[in-house]
């Protein structure tokens, strides 16, 4: 029978079997997502980029009001990539194929998208980068996959969209692949989403790029 | 405690003695072996000729799925259990398990978990059909609506497994007759030690993911769907993280099977085994770090490729100094062939054969190839039906004559080795070849320059499925018939307390615990 330190023993498992329950559902998706934000594995751009962030990055150059230098000696090759995933019928594509940049000179582009269907729609671009390591040298201050995107019944629109590349972006990277894949997301609604794109919207960072465009 | 068994069906429903209740696991995952490998039976079939003949793609989907999942968790998983809930007790002067009731309901809930994942195949909708590692979005936005019934299917199973572990562990760590340490301890009951502890560990992971799957599929929620800001490629991660270690749960208690049975037909103790212990440490830990494995190909950095390929490539070490063990336990040894040493044997070389197809997957740019092709169907092949299947086939018939005080025709014995041993291979060994050659697995149909090897894989198929046949008319007709026997020893070289015991086993044993020098 149950005699006490049996019961010691096969509660301390049983715990030990709840924390790692737990540990899977609760510890592992964070977790992942934190390690893929941090390194730019997953070839997932981050939220919008801003004044703080751009300052912590290069330390050095202390106050972030400065003009990011524009590495004119550099140029990088930027190709737009866009899919549908699984059914998505809307029309979706680059207004342009591909853009060289130099490295920390801003660059906006458009994506066409076209609700064909009879019907109004919600739709969420989700991005990726290729090569992966270039993850987190691209910085957008102003996406549409920001928020998610409803088109009525047969309507149209021209997504923006306004990036830079990072000066520190390694020296082997001459080619970056920006791919968005458009997601139907008109059955779970508007809310999902919200919290990814966190950050304030791309107001307070407007001054210095509307100043380069 | 004089009296014995009670009678009629209660005894079985409220079984509460360990001997009734390994007997209960045994006989049920062979029900689900042998269900499991009908379903081999209807894929083998399909694939004798390229083209459709028999069913449709869609029910081939499900065929594999449920070959899978039946295999891996209602007929290894269960087996072992039912085995350790013989043996455990028995190898440590234990007079039960430590927790009765709770094994009672351990069993008890299996049945309806696989009869929950069965009953999806008579459904609208269809079985799941998402492959054996249900991998998400397959497995969540594209997934028939029988995939709840799944998910709770493995809710349930992942509970029983947890509490036979609990049970394990709480027997070992507190029941041992008086003088007998860990380091004295047979190496099936140290085997199992371990194996217990990996699946209190990973088991619920397994929860976690399907309970994540039922969150996305049915609340909204986005843990693996990219619209929502969750990927797909995390519930790869939280699989495999389950599912390695999940291959050694499977194999750790056949090394405790092998490690048994050869000493015993070598009549010599076995070589290393305090070496044996620390090996098998080795391999339950470094399981937890080589997952990705499994994943080479999902887009990975180089450095992590580089990193899960050279932690995988480890676990050959140790893996090489149990094999290293045996051979040397074997060496010089005065060796005979009856039934249960066949197939150790044969174990001992197929697994290394495994082992070593598992080193060539683990080189991360050749498995950039091979992966998804029949080439890995191959290798896990060799690693769990020549390695767990043939151990449990072994461990049958070394242990039955102890357990029913009849012994096993060895004539018929042999002829299922051979039989088995040809039929596994004739099936397995091309599968090699077709993975090389590039023929991917979980299609329904293939070109045509596959045509050859995969028709006599399908023989081989079906031989090695006959041959579970014969075996299963030999376990009745030694319980039924089989020559008396009441030596304790049963076999001369077996050492051990398990033989000390009066054979045929007796209801109760140990009820007084014994003294161990
Ligand atoms: C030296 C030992 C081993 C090594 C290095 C090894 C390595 C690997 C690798 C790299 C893969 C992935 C192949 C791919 O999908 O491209 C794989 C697959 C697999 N291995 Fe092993 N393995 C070993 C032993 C075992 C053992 C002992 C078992 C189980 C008893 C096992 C069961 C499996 C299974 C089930 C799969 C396929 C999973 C699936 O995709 O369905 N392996 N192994
Ligand atoms: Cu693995």
């Amino acid at each position: 029978m149950a005699t006490n330190p049996v019961r010691k023993t096969a509660v301390w498992l049983l715990f030990g079997g709840i924390g790692m329950f737990c540990f899977a559902l609760f510890v592992l998706p964070p977790l992942y997502d934190v390690f893929c934000e941090i390194t730019g594995l997953g070839g997932k751009t981050s939220g919008p980029y801003t004044q703080e962030q751009g300052a912590q990055q290069n330390g050095a150059q202390q106050n972030g009001t400065e003009q990011r230098p524009v590495d004119l000696e550099r140029v990088v090759k930027v190709q737009f990539v866009a899919t549908n995933n699984g059914a998505m019928p809307w029309e979706f594509k680059p207004l342009v194929q591909e853009v060289k940049v130099h490295p920390g000179q801003a660059q906006k582009v458009a994506f066409y998208a076209r609700n064909a269907t009879r019907r109004d729609m919600v739709a969420q671009a989700i991005p990726s980068v290729t090569p992966i390591s270039a993850a987190k040298f691209l910085h957008k201050t102003e996406c549409f996959c920001f928020n998610n995107q409803p088109l009525k019944a047969g309507e149209s629109a021209d997504f923006p969209l306004v990036f830079f590349i990072d000066a520190e972006l390694p020296r082997t990277v001459n080619t970056i692949t920006l791919s968005y894949t458009l997601f139907d997301i008109t059955k779970q609604g508007t809310e999902q989403k919200a919290e990814q794109s966190t950050g304030k919207n791309t107001e307070q960072d407007a001054p210095p790029l509307a100043a380069v465009l | 405690m004089a009296h014995g068994p009670a009678k009629g069906i209660g005894r079985w429903l409220f079984a509460t003695n360990h001997k009734d209740i390994g007997t209960m696991y045994l006989w049920f995952s062979f029900a689900m072996f042998l269900l499991g490998g009908f379903f081999a039976m209807v894929i083998r079939a399909e694939l004798f000729e390229p083209g459709m003949q028999i069913i449709k793609p869609e029910f081939f989907n499900q065929m594999t799925t449920m070959h899978g999942l039946i295999m891996v968790f209602g007929a290894i998983m269960p087996a072992f259990v039912g085995l350790a809930n013989w043996l455990i007790p028995m190898q440590i002067g234990a007079p039960d398990m430590a927790l009765p009731r709770m094994n009672n309901l351990s069993f008890w809930i299996l049945p309806f978990g696989f009869a929950l994942l069965a009953s999806t195949l008579f459904m609208e909708g269809g079985a799941p059909n998402f492959g054996w590692t249900f991998y998400a979005p397959l497995s969540t936005t594209y997934a028939p609506p029988t995939v709840n019934f799944f998910i709770f299917g493995i809710h349930i199973i992942g509970a029983s497994s947890i509490m036979g572990s609990i049970n394990i562990v709480s027997t070992i760590l507190n029941l041992r007759a008086p003088g007998m340490t860990l380091m004295k301890m047979p190496l099936f009951a140290w085997t199992w030690l371990i194996t217990a502890f990996l699946l209190i560990a990973v088991m619920p992971v397994l929860a976690g993911a399907v309970t994540m799957m039922l969150m996305d599929i049915n609340f909204g929620t986005s843990f693996f769907n990219a619209a929502g800001g969750g990927d797909p490629v995390l519930f790869q991660h939280v699989f495999w993280f389950f599912g390695h270690p999940e291959v050694y749960i499977i194999i750790i208690p056949a090394f405790g099977v092998i490690s048994a049975i050869i000493p015993t037909f070598s009549r010599k103790p076995l070589f290393g085994y305090s070496s044996m212990v620390y090996a098998t440490s080795a391999i339950a830990i470094l399981s937890f770090v080589v997952w990705a494995h499994h994943m080479f190909t999902v887009g990975m950095p180089l450095a992590g490729e580089l990193y899960f390929m050279y932690a995988t490539l480890l676990i050959a070490v140790p893996t090489g100094v149990k094999v290293f063990n045996w051979i040397s336990t074997m060496f010089r040894g005065a060796i005979t062939y009856e039934t249960p040493m066949l197939f150790a044997i044969a174990f001992v070389i197929l697994f290394t054969l495994g082992g070593f197809t598992g080193l060539m997957l683990a080189i991360a740019p050749a498995d950039i190839q091979y992966h998804d092709s029949y080439f890995v169907v191959a290798h896990f092949h060799y690693v769990m039906v020549a390695g767990a299947v043939f151990s449990m086939t072994a461990a049958v018939y070394y242990w039955l004559p102890k357990w029913c005080g009849r012994m096993y025709n060895e004539a018929l014995g042999k002829t299922q080795f051979w039989i088995s041993f040809i039929g596994f291979n004739v099936t397995f060994f091309p599968q090699h070849f077709l993975g090389l050659a590039g023929m991917p697995r979980r299609y329904a149909d293939y070109s045509l320059q596959f045509t050859d090897w995969n028709m006599v894989s399908s023989v081989g198929a079906f031989i090695y499925g006959a041959s579970q046949l014969l075996f299963l008319y030999n376990v009745i007709s030694t319980i039924r018939s089989g020559e008396k026997t009441d030596d304790p020893k049963v076999w001369e070289g077996a050492e051990g307390l398990e033989w000390t015991l009066p054979t045929p086993a007796p209801f109760h044993t140990f009820s007084t615990p014994p003294d161990v020098k």
